[in-house]
C-alpha cells in the first residue's frame, strides 16, 4: 500500500484531523511522511515546526519533536532549534499568509542565511483558518472575504522570491501531481542548506466556494491544469503561460550552510584565539 | 579566587550569563542594550555557545526559545521598542513553559523616545506587555554588582520554574562602570531545569504529578512531544475544555505566586522607625539612598524600600511598611508606573502615598528627592 508506512510517523490517536474534506493539507502531509520514510530518518531526530493556520496544525499529527508556534514566526523558532542542535532534521511548515505576509521578513532572512531547514509552504492562495481573507498569493481578480469585489493586489512568486533571497534549493509542486511532490520533498529534506518547497494546495472551503470551485475535485483540477513542467514552461510563449505556473526543481546548489559556517569560522577561530 | 574588575552593567550581564551556563543568544541590536549582544557574540563561541543576530527582536526571542527547547540556556536582550516587539513571544514562553532570560535595558519612550537617555518606562510593559492573564518574574538591579548577581538568578529562576524571566535594568546601570567582584564559577549556585525520569512513552510535557513545574525534555533525546501556544492539557495538545483551561491558567499563575517567597528580594534601609519611606528601584534607588541619609541628618525619619523582585509585586511588604510609616514616597523615572502598585499595597491603612516622577531623560537627583521628602514631611 502506497501510504502504509506513513502511519508509523503519525500520532494516530490525534486523528481524525481537523481539515475539511477536499483540503490539500493532508495530501501534502502524506507526501512529507513518505519522504521521511524513504530517507529512513529517525523520528526522534526530526523536529517539525509550524506557524498558525490550517497548515499550522500539521505538526500536531506527527510523532516527532513538534512545535506549533506563532503566526508567521515559525522560522525564527526553527532557526534556534537547528542552530542550537544541528544534528536534528528541521522541517518548517507554513501557510502562504504565514510564510509571506506576517512572516515574509523571517522567510527571506532564513533563505539568505542558508540554514539547513526544509521550509514547506502549503500555498492555498488564501487565509484558510481565519475565513478566506486574501493572502500575498491570492491571484488578481480572485474573490476573498476581504476582497468582495475581487483582489487587486499582485501576488508574490514564491519561487522567485526564495531564489532571489538566496535559498539553495527551491522547488514547486502541486497537490495533484503526487509523484513530483514526493520527489521534491524528499530531495528538499536531503539537501544541505535552506530548502524552499512551495506546494500549490487547495482550499475548497475558503477559496473554492468564493471562486466557483466549491467541489473539492474542481479545486484539484484547477491546480492540475495550471501546473506545467519547467521544461515545457521554458518552451511556452507569454500568452501560453497566462494563468499557469511551472512545477519542478528550480535550483539545487551547494553553498556553505549556516551552522557549519559558524562552527568552522566562529567557534574554531575563537578556540584558537584568532579573530 | 575572586577577581575585582571595573565593568559596566551590560558587560557584567554577559559575564554572568556565561557563568550561569547560557549557551545561546538570539537578538537584534538596540541602544542602550547593544553591548550585551556584542559581548555575547564574543563570549559564546569559546564555550561552544551560539550567537545569532536575527532580523528583528521577534525573531531574536523566537530563536532563543527554539534553542531552549533543545536544552540550551538561552537569552535575548533589548530596549524599549525592541521590548515591545518581543512581547508576543514572551507570551509564547509563558504558555509553552519554556525557560528563557530577557534583558530589557530601559530607555525613554513612547516609541523611539530617547534612545540614549535613562528611564524606567517599561515597568508596566514588563508586567502586562504580552496579552492575556499571566504572571511574570522581573528583577531590577541597582548596581553593576547586582546586575551580575541577578543575571545568574534570572537564569536560575527561568530554569527552576520553566518561565521567561525579565531582567529590567536601566540605561544608567547598563552603562555605568563600577567595581565588581567575580568569583570562580563553582562558587555560584547554578540551577538547571528538571529533566524527565520517566520513559519517553509515559512522558507528558505538562504533567504535574510531581509538582507545579513539570520536567522538560530536550528535543532530540527520544521524548517526542508537542508544544503549542494554544491552551493545552497535560499532554501538550490543544484543549478548550473550560475545566482543563482553568487548571492550566491557575497552575501557570500559582507556580510563580505560590513560590514567590523563594525569591522575595528587596532592600530596606532605616525603615523600622521611619515616618516616611521612599519606594525606589534601579538607578533611582541610588539617589534615594543618599536622600534618606541627608534627611536623617535633618532629623526627618526617612527610610528606603527598594524592590529587587519587581514582579510579582510584593504587596505584603508594602502593607507591612504602611502599618508603621506615615507616608510612602514613590520615586521613579516614569509618570507613575510603580505608584499604582504601592497604592494597592497600602489600601486600607492610614499610610499616605506621595509621588515624585520624571520622564524627561534626566535622572532624579538626591537633592530633588530630599526636597520632596522635606515638602511632604512638613504637612
Ligand atoms: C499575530 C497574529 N495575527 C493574526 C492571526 C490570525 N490568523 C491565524 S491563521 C491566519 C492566516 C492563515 O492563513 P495561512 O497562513 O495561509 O494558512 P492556512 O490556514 O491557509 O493554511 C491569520 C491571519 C494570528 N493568529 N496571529
Ligand atoms: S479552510 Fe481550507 S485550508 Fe483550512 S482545512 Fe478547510 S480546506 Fe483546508
Ligand atoms: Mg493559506
Amino acid at each position: 500500500m502506497y501510504n502504509e508506512n506513513v502511519f508509523n510517523y503519525l500520532r494516530t490517536n490525534k486523528l481524525p484531523h481537523i481539515w475539511c474534506p477536499g483540503c490539500a493539507h493532508g495530501i501534502i502531509t502524506a507526501a512529507l511522511l513518505r519522504g521521511i520514510d524513504k530517507l529512513k530518518l529517525d523520528k526522534n531526530k526530526i523536529s517539525v515546526i509550524s506557524g498558525i493556520g490550517c497548515s499550522g496544525r500539521t505538526p500536531g499529527y506527527l510523532d516527532m519533536n513538534t512545535l506549533h508556534t506563532t503566526h508567521g514566526r515559525s522560522l525564527t523558532f526553527a532557526t534556534g532549534i537547528k542552530f542550537a542542535n544541528p544534528s536534528l532534521t528541521v522541517i518548517d511548515i507554513m501557510g502562504d499568509g504565514d510564510a509571506l505576509a506576517i512572516g515574509g521578513n523571517h522567510f527571506i532572512h532564513a533563505c539568505r542565511r542558508n540554514i539547513d531547514i526544509t521550509a514547506i509552504i502549503f500555498n492555498n492562495n488564501i487565509y484558510g483558518m481565519t475565513g478566506g481573507q486574501y493572502s500575498p498569493t491570492t491571484p488578481v481578480n480572485a474573490y476573498a472575504s476581504t476582497a468582495p469585489y475581487g483582489n487587486v493586489e499582485p501576488p508574490f512568486d514564491i519561487v522567485k522570491l526564495a531564489m532571489g533571497a538566496g535559498a539553495t534549493f527551491v522547488a514547486r509542486g502541486d497537490a495533484f501531481h503526487i509523484a513530483l511532490m514526493d520527489k521534491i520533498i524528499e530531495q528538499a529534506i536531503s539537501h544541505k542548506g535552506f530548502s524552499v518547497v512551495e506546494i500549490m494546495a487547495t482550499c475548497p472551503t475558503q477559496f473554492g466556494r468564493r471562486n466557483k470551485m466549491k467541489e473539492p475535485h474542481q479545486m484539484l483540477d484547477y491546480v492540475a491544469e495550471k501546473a506545467v513542467s519547467i521544461k515545457k514552461w521554458n518552451e511556452m510563449s507569454e500568452e501560453e503561460r497566462a494563468g499557469k505556473f511551472p512545477v519542478g526543481i528550480f535550483i539545487d546548489e551547494s553553498r556553505r550552510e549556516y551552522c557549519e559556517a559558524y562552527e568552522d569560522n566562529v567557534i574554531k577561530k575563537s578556540e584558537r584565539g584568532e579573530k | 579566587m575572586a577577581k575585582i574588575e571595573l565593568m559596566s552593567g551590560n558587560d557584567v550581564a554577559v559575564k554572568a550569563a556565561i557563568i550561569a551556563g547560557c549557551t545561546f543568544y538570539g537578538g537584534y541590536p538596540i541602544t542602550p542594550s547593544s553591548e550585551i549582544a556584542e559581548g555575547m557574540a564574543k563570549a559564546l563561541p569559546p564555550v561552544k555557545g551560539k550567537f545569532i543576530q536575527m532580523e528583528d527582536e521577534i525573531a531574536g526571542i523566537g530563536a532563543a526559545i527554539g534553542a531552549s527547547l533543545t536544552g540550551a540556556k538561552s537569552m535575548t536582550a533589548t530596549s524599549g521598542p525592541g521590548f515591545s516587539l518581543k512581547q508576543e513571544h514572551i507570551g509564547y514562553a509563558v504558555m509553552g513553559e519554556i525557560p528563557i532570560v530577557i534583558v530589557n535595558v530601559m530607555r525613554g519612550g513612547p516609541s523611539t523616545g530617547m534612545p540614549t537617555y535613562p528611564a524606567q518606562a517599561d515597568v508596566m510593559q514588563a508586567r502586562w506587555g504580552t496579552h492575556g492573564d499571566h504572571e511574570i518574574i522581573a528583577l531590577m538591579p541597582c548596581s553593576v554588582q547586582e546586575t551580575f548577581k541577578l543575571t545568574i538568578e534570572a537564569f536560575n529562576l527561568a530554569e527552576q520554574y520553566r518561565v521567561p524571566v525579565i531582567l529590567l535594568t536601566d540605561e544608567i546601570i547598563a552603562h555605568m562602570r563600577e567595581k565588581v567582584e567575580i568569583k570562580e564559577k563553582n562558587e555560584y549556585k547554578i540551577i538547571n531545569r528538571l529533566k524527565p525520569t520517566v520513559d519517553p512513552e509515559n512522558y507528558n510535557p505538562f504533567d504535574t504529578k510531581h509538582g507545579m513545574v513539570p520536567p522538560l525534555a530536550p528535543y532530540g533525546e527520544g521524548y517526542r512531544f508537542h508544544i503549542t501556544g494554544l491552551t493545552h492539557d497535560h499532554t501538550g495538545f490543544p484543549t478548550s475544555k473550560p475545566d482543563l483551561v482553568e487548571k492550566l491558567q491557575e497552575r501557570l499563575r500559582d507556580k510563580i505566586l505560590k513560590n514567590r517567597k523563594e525569591f522575595d528580594w528587596y532592600e530596606e534601609r532605616m525603615v523600622e522607625d521611619a515616618d516616611i519611606v521612599v519606594f525606589a528601584y534601579g538607578a533611582t534607588a541610588r539617589s534615594a539612598m543618599r536622600a534618606i541619609k541627608d534627611a536623617r541628618r535633618e532629623n526627618i525619619k526617612a527610610g528606603l524600600y527598594r524592590p529587587i523582585t519587581m514582579w510579582p509585586f510584593a504587596y505584603d511588604n508594602i502593607r507591612k511598611i504602611a502599618k508603621t510609616a506615615k507616608q510612602i514616597l514613590v520615586v521613579e523615572m516614569n509618570l507613575g508606573q510603580g505608584l499604582g502598585e504601592v497604592e494597592r499595597g497600602v489600601a486600607g491603612t492610614k499610610c499616605k502615598v506621595k509621588f515624585l516622577g520624571k520622564a524627561n531623560g534626566e535622572l532624579i537627583t538626591p537633592t530633588e528627592i530630599l526636597s520632596k521628602i522635606r515638602e511632604v514631611s512638613n504637612v
